[in-house]
This record gives structure tokens, sequence and C-alpha cells, in this order.
């Protein structure tokens, strides 16, 4: 059985119309969501996407977006129990 | 009990999370100089650059290195495991050897230069107040403006004719190398995931093959870091109070209260050390999931040490307390082993809580009735 989490849940949106094809963000992502395709990025697998946002951060043509954050529970849960947006992990 | 109200992944921004020394090792705090440093000892000398004197580093690891590593590995003193930020010379580099951009964990640090025996390059450690490489640049600690800032602050130009960094793909996430290019005029090179791979990636010519740039989290992995999951929850204050609660328990002879520690403890094991050891292995996508399944199964084990069929009625809840409350535990702590997974999102994570969050409430709530109700009969 492979590592995966829930489907449907990765805020990644790509518009290849923007893509000229520097082949950046399938060097960054550290789960191949992104492959080349000719002269193409493609999206592979968008559940693979762990939302860490290096393919985002490395397109300097802004076809990539994602919601980019950690996926940790304890994180997560610090920042409700402190009613804050932004989570906090402990002391 | 109050409602833990699960946020929308929308709203949540940890891009800023300062993670804390529970998960990534170390306090990050923007701005502020690393919690502490590591004398140098590693360092076996210094050189002469245009920029200064420049402390060399071995590597060969010496046996306070290798200490080091496994102190952190138990979870201890994580979070200021850090050396001084700047540049570091590995062996005997020159104006063309390569420039290794790292975090200032040693750990990360040590792993680097460790990988690379005979290679004589530059060290560029970041401020990452101590923390990896991965974890910082999540939250932008391991980020473009601090690659901008370090290479003015060491005067690496006058060290190096070239403009090549050579940064680990999992820095990505906080460094934009159109952005750096453009700041500095260095070129950004994304090396591979593992520094176990960065003297292929040299040999090849700067080339990752695909399986060089993806993460995996093999079992090894996994077992590695069953003993800082142990150890955070070890030292969390809500274990101590429990273990207190327990011991006064025994003092006072509460009936069976060593079978009842020892059921704890066992769902305790089952969240934080089975669970990772077999992640793949066990049904189900959510780790809460995964975590009530085989708290469950730990459950049975504890009414079959307990005595089946059920004597009577203090017995009957007894049991309902055992399997309400021990799947609840160790669906909470899987839940928890999220973060130190290398394939959950915020959003996945969040959808997981909306679910399993309310659930383990109402169980540990139910349970906890059923517990006190068990105690109740029996006087």
């Amino acid at each position: 059985m492979p590592l995966a989490h829930l489907k449907n849940v990765s805020t990644l949106t790509y518009r290849p119309d923007r893509c000229p094809g520097c082949g950046l963000c399938a060097t960054v992502c550290p789960h191949a969501v992104f492959e080349m395709d000719g002269r193409k990025a493609r999206v592979t697998d968008r559940d693979r996407c762990m939302e860490c946002g290096a393919c985002a951060r490395n397109c300097a043509f802004g076809a990539i977006d994602v919601h980019a954050g950690v996926g940790c529970a304890y994180a997560i849960m610090w920042s409700a129990l402190r009613r804050k947006p932004v989570p906090q992990c402990g002391e | 009990m109050a409602a833990l109200k699960i946020p929308e992944a929308r709203d949540l921004n940890n891009e800023e999370c300062s993670c804390g020394e529970e998960c990534c090792g170390g306090t990050v705090e923007p701005g502020t100089a690393a919690p502490f440093v590591e004398t140098p000892r590693f360092s076996t000398g210094r050189i002469e650059t245009p920029a200064g004197d420049i402390p060399v580093v071995p590597s060969r690891l010496n046996g306070r290195d290798r200490r080091g590593t496994f102190r952190v590995r138990l979870g201890l003193g994580r979070g200021r495991y850090a050396i001084a930020p700047g540049l570091y010379a590995l062996g005997a580099p020159d104006r063309w050897s390569p420039v290794f951009v790292t975090a200032n964990y040693k750990l990360s640090f040590d792993r680097l230069r460790k990988a690379v025996p005979g290679v004589n390059a530059w060290i560029l450690a970041l401020d990452t107040h101590g923390i990896n490489v991965w974890c910082a640049a999540g939250k932008g600690a391991f980020g473009t403006d601090e690659v901008e800032r370090r290479i003015e602050a060491t005067g690496l130009r006058n060290v190096v004719s070239h403009r090549t960094l050579i940064l680990p793909q999992l820095g990505a996430p906080g460094v934009s190398a159109p952005e750096v290019a453009k700041r500095t005029k260095f070129r950004v090179l994304f090396g591979p995931v593992r520094a176990e791979d960065l003297k292929t990636f040299l040999e090849r010519g700067m080339k990752a093959e695909p399986e060089m740039r993806r993460v995996r989290f093999t079992f090894k992995d996994r077992l590695t870091l069953i003993p800082v999951e142990l150890s955070m929850i070890a030292v969390s204050k809500i274990f101590l109070a429990l273990a207190v609660l327990w011991l006064a328990a025994m003092i006072a002879g509460l009936d069976r209260a060593g079978l009842i520690g020892l059921a704890l403890a066992g769902s305790i094991v089952v969240g934080a050390g089975l669970i990772p050891a077999l992640l793949p292995w066990i049904p189900g996508r959510m780790f809460a999931a995964k975590g009530a399944l085989l708290g469950l199964i730990w459950a049975a084990v504890v009414c079959a040490l307990w005595g089946f069929p059920p004597a009577g009625a203090p017995d009957a809840a007894a049991f309902a307390a055992a399997l309400l409350v021990l799947p609840a535990l160790s669906a909470f702590l899987a839940m928890n082993f999220t973060g130190s997974s290398t394939f959950t999102s915020l959003s996945g994570v969040v959808a997981e809580m909306k679910i399993a969050v309310p659930l383990m409430a109402a169980a540990a709530g139910l349970g906890l009735v059923a517990a006190g109700l068990s105690v109740l009969l029996r006087i």
C-alpha cells in the first residue's frame, strides 16, 4: 500500500497557458506532481501534492498557485486553541 | 468539554508558523539570533580569504558530532542544536569550488559534510534558528531573504569567482531561484533531496535522477522518528499529570491500577510507535483512522487481560471505557504524526481533523463516563 493521504483536497491550481516550460516546478516538487511534457509542465497526480509551495514560489510566470502550509495536526490544534490565525507549535 | 473549532485551511498561514522544539527542533522568531550556538569544536583550523578567516571543517564526523546526532535523535536538546550561521570551508576550497547552502541546524550541517568526503567546497549556513532545511523552508526562515542577507553578510562574492549556489531541493518551499538570481546575480541550482545523493549529483555534472528528487518515507526513516515522538509525549504536561494520577491510584490501591496503567501506556505505544512503524500497511487513509483501528485491537487485548467475559456491571463499564478511551488516545497520537510525515498537506490534515476530532472527543468523553461508572458501581 503506498503512502497516501486524503484525495481531492489539494488547493493546487495550474494554468498551462502561462507556462513557458522552464521546468523548475518539476525540479523542485518532492512528489513528482509536475513533469515536463515537451515544452510545457503537466500535472501528473494532484493527490500527491502536499502543498509545500515549492512549485509556486519558483514559478516566475505565475502559472502555479497553491495555498502553501504545513500538514501538521499539532500546529493546527495550537492555532485553534489560541484562536490565532497562525498555527504555533507549542512554546 | 470546550469545543475545539478546527480552522479552515484558507485561514491558516503557517508559513510563519513557529514550530517549537516539539516538532521541528527549534524556535523560529524571524529577526532574532539563533537561541544557542554550539562552540565550533568540529572546526580543524582556519583558511584565509579576501572576506576574512573562515573556519575549516572536515568531512569526517568526530565522536562529539556522532554523540550529538544520537542525542537529538532521542529528542533531547533539539531546539538548541545550532551552529553559527555563516561561511565554512569544507576541506581546502578555492575561488572555483562549489558553494553548498544549508541550515544552521547542526544535524543538517553534519549530514551535508559527511555526504561529500574528498570534495573541497564552501558551505553557507543560513540562519534558520537551528531548524532543519525543510521545516525552515516551510516557514520562510530558509528563504530568499536569508539567502540574500547571508551572501552579503559573509562577503561570499569576494570568496568565490563563480556565481552558482547549490541548495538542497527541500529548500525550494522557501527559496525562489528566479528571485535570488534577480536580487543577487547568483544562480540557484537545486541539488537532490537527500545529502547522500549529493556526491552522485556532482559526479553527473549537477544532474539529479528523478529518484533523487522524490521524498521518501521508508520504514527506517519512520523508525528513526519514534524516539522523538515518544520523548515529546514524555515531557508533555498532560502525560506528566496522568503519570502522577496513576501513581496516586497505585499507592491508594485502586483495583487493577497496574492493568489500567499498562492499558494507557500501551495505547501511547500504539499511537506513537506502531503507527509510524507500520503506517503504509494499516488500512485507511486518515492517520486517526489507522490509530483508532490499532487502538481498538489493543483495547480488545486489554479486555482479555481484564478477564473475559465481564463478571458484572462494573466490569462491563470498564470494558466500555477501554474500548472507547484507548482507541481515541491512539487515534489522537496517530493524527499528530501527520506533522512528521512527508506527504500530508495542510488541506488534507484540516479535512481529517474536521472528521476525527469530534469523534475522538466524543469517544474519550463517553469512555471517561464509563470509567467513572465502573468505579462507582464497585463501591
